[in-house]
């Protein structure tokens, strides 16, 4: 992490879903406003409740759904400005990782179709070649050669998950996103698909997506935390500050909530009553400012903006009084 | 990292794809065998009757008109002195060409309409399907008639008719079938790693739609079969002297042929009645063969 250069730079990504044209319903404004960057080699947790939008940002630099706004720049690359058939090559240098692992895996197509099917669409190498790739990403993931020939519901769900890695693996891959990963998986499965992931991360030196709702699991795999919600960043930080020293109520809020086996760390429970209110009418102002505890009138007057309190750390919030 | 948490199924034989599965519970489906027990000799008589049947459809003998089976003519001769077996079998073939190429025409267009509407955008899906509400919305027999007296008759203009009027249903099916499809995880990968409208179509969208293709076609195979003997009875379908099961049933109009030879139509309508049917169990079979909440394996 050397370099100055960003390898990934998201700026003012924004999303929002139209009800369609005989619809009288709003917009949903999914996300809003969203900006970061990533250095090449580093893992950026995203964190947030369900409904923040942490797959819509994921499939969004992916360009597996189209943002209303903003750019995102990978490698020098202005992914958002690409052709189809730009975009196409592009593809080979970024790939997602699904959460769940019974959806993402064609139950008519074989563990060797699956695996080789990217590079057959890309028309990358001969047919052996092909094979031969699929197989050693096979081998990357610790999973015995003669999956190739059986089909995916001879799989266990860990099983599944890592031949979705696979699959994520063959192009040999800068970018990955991670879309909750072993959130579908058991308990006893999810560290070795983590440590897997994790691995391979470190081995190939990959730039990854890591996004999760569970807070543990984000603090042993990311450097840097970012913490969603409703649509917009509350909170950015490298991982060891961000869990020692959370800034934003919202954050905060998180943090108390998880279960920690730290017996150190204290527990004093800070409980957020309420819902996540709805995408479609959020909150003038802050949009926490419904359920925060710190919440004052000037909430509600503007949108406050991520401003850094400390080298690296930036959080959305007005109070300066509660740091 | 340890392999030995992964349990290791590598003893198990080689495992038989949905394909394979499908077919087995198919092969254990008893109406659905019976069905391929009677169509298949019908299909072989049908295709092969010139070698081993000495009488031509339209050879007129004077000598024997309105005979009752015999062992010369097993199924008895017409009012012009045609062999009835001949022309049942000649009627056959006709009625299964023309069955099975307007199917296979309506699967064409229908797959096509149908996956097309599902995997583009919404102006696409929104255009292709009013489309399809308006063809859907043309009453059928009239707009049978209609065509079928523009196109006029014989062969290519009765396909023509029959797979023009059966392709809107199959079209829904199949976009609803794709929509669903579309929003499953591993098309989404497919699409995430540059996969095309070509691709998506026939690597993903019709390997996921083959039951509805295939169930759709059998029974609609029976149906193209009885909407060519009914345009043929009304005289737009296959015209005479040309032979179908439809226009063969034509002279049961007359009560003279209706009381007095009743081989000139009963045998023409028994080969309908049994064919439709067996290709129905067949239909059904491949039904069941391909829905994956059967649990027998």
């Amino acid at each position: 992490m050397t370099d100055t250069q960003p390898y990934l730079s998201v700026e003012h990504l924004s999303k929002q879903f139209s009800s369609g044209a005989f619809s009288r319903a709003p917009d949903v404004k999914v996300l809003r406003d969203i900006s970061f960057q990533m250095m090449h080699g580093q893992v950026v947790g995203l964190v947030g409740e369900s409904g923040s939008g942490k797959t819509t940002i994921g499939r969004s630099i992916l360009r597996l759904i189209e943002p209303t706004a903003g750019r995102v720049t990978m490698g020098g690359v202005d992914v958002t400005a690409l052709s189809a058939r730009e975009l196409r090559k592009q593809r080979r240098k970024m790939q997602y990782i699904f959460q769940d692992p019974y959806s993402s895996l064609s139950p008519r197509m074989s563990i060797g179709q699956i695996l080789t099917e990217g590079l057959e669409i890309q028309r990358i190498g001969t047919a052996a070649e092909r094979r031969a790739r699929a197989r050693d990403a096979l081998a990357a993931v610790d999973l015995p050669v003669d999956a190739y020939d059986r089909y995916a519901h001879e799989f266990s769900g860990g099983q599944r998950q890592r031949i979705g890695i696979a699959r994520a693996l063959v192009f040999d891959p800068d970018f990955i996103v991670a879309d909750e990963p072993v959130s579908a998986l058991d308990v006893s499965i999810q560290a070795q698909v983590i440590n897997l992931i994790r691995d391979l991360q470190q081995r190939l030196n990959l730039t990854m997506l890591f996004i999760s709702h569970d807070l543990a699991v984000v603090e042993y795999i990311c450097d840097v935390v970012i913490v969603l919600y409703l649509g917009r960043i509350m909170e950015m930080a490298p991982a060891a500050e961000l869990y020692a020293s959370p800034a934003h109520p919202y954050t905060r809020a998180l943090l108390s909530a998880a279960p920690s086996t730290n017996l150190e760390r204290k527990v004093e429970r800070q409980k957020l009553t309420g819902d996540i209110p709805s995408p479609s009418n959020p909150p003038s102002g802050c949009v926490f400012r419904t359920r925060c505890p710190f919440a004052i009138d000037a909430c509600a007057a503007e949108v406050p903006a991520l401003r850094e309190i400390a080298p690296g750390h930036t959080r959305a919030c007005i109070r300066e009084d509660i740091l | 990292m340890t392999d030995a948490t992964i349990p290791g199924k590598a003893k198990k034989p080689p495992s038989r794809g949905p394909m394979a599965r499908s077919i087995a519970r198919f092969t254990a489906n008893r109406a659905a065998m019976a069905g391929l027990f009677i169509f298949v000799p019908i299909i072989v008589a049908v295709s092969t009757y010139e070698l081993w049947w000495p009488h031509a459809p339209n050879d007129i003998d004077l000598l024997s008109i309105n005979q009752g089976p015999s062992a010369a003519h097993w199924l008895g001769s017409d009012g012009v002195g045609r062999d009835v077996m001949a022309r049942l079998l000649q009627g056959g073939r006709v009625s299964m060409i023309v069955a099975v190429v307007s199917v296979a025409i309506s699967l064409v267009i229908g797959y096509l309409v149908g996956s097309l509407a599902a995997f583009s955008g919404k102006l696409v899906d929104g255009g292709l399907m009013r489309f399809v509400d308006l063809a859907m919305t043309l009453p059928p027999v009239i707009f049978l008639l209609v065509l079928a007296s523009i196109a006029g008759t014989g062969i290519w203009p009765t396909i023509g008719v029959i797979s023009l009027l059966s392709w809107p249903v199959l079209s829904r099916m199949v976009r609803a079938r794709l929509l669903e499809l579309r929003e499953r995880d591993f098309v989404v990968a497919s699409r995430g790693m540059g996969a095309g409208m070509g691709h998506l179509l026939f690597r993903h969208g019709l390997p996921n739609s083959i039951d509805i293709l295939v169930v759709y076609a059998t029974l609609q195979v029976a149906n193209a079969i009885l909407l060519e003997a009914g345009l043929s009875f009304l005289g737009l379908g296959i015209a005479p002297p040309e032979a179908s099961w439809g226009n063969m049933l034509n002279l049961a109009r007359s009560t003279v042929v209706l009381e007095q030879y009743p081989w000139q139509w009963m045998f023409p309508g028994a080969a309908l009645v049994l064919t439709v049917l067996a290709i129905n169990f067949i239909g059904d079979g491949l039904r069941d063969a391909f829905d994956p909440r059967a649990n027998q394996n």
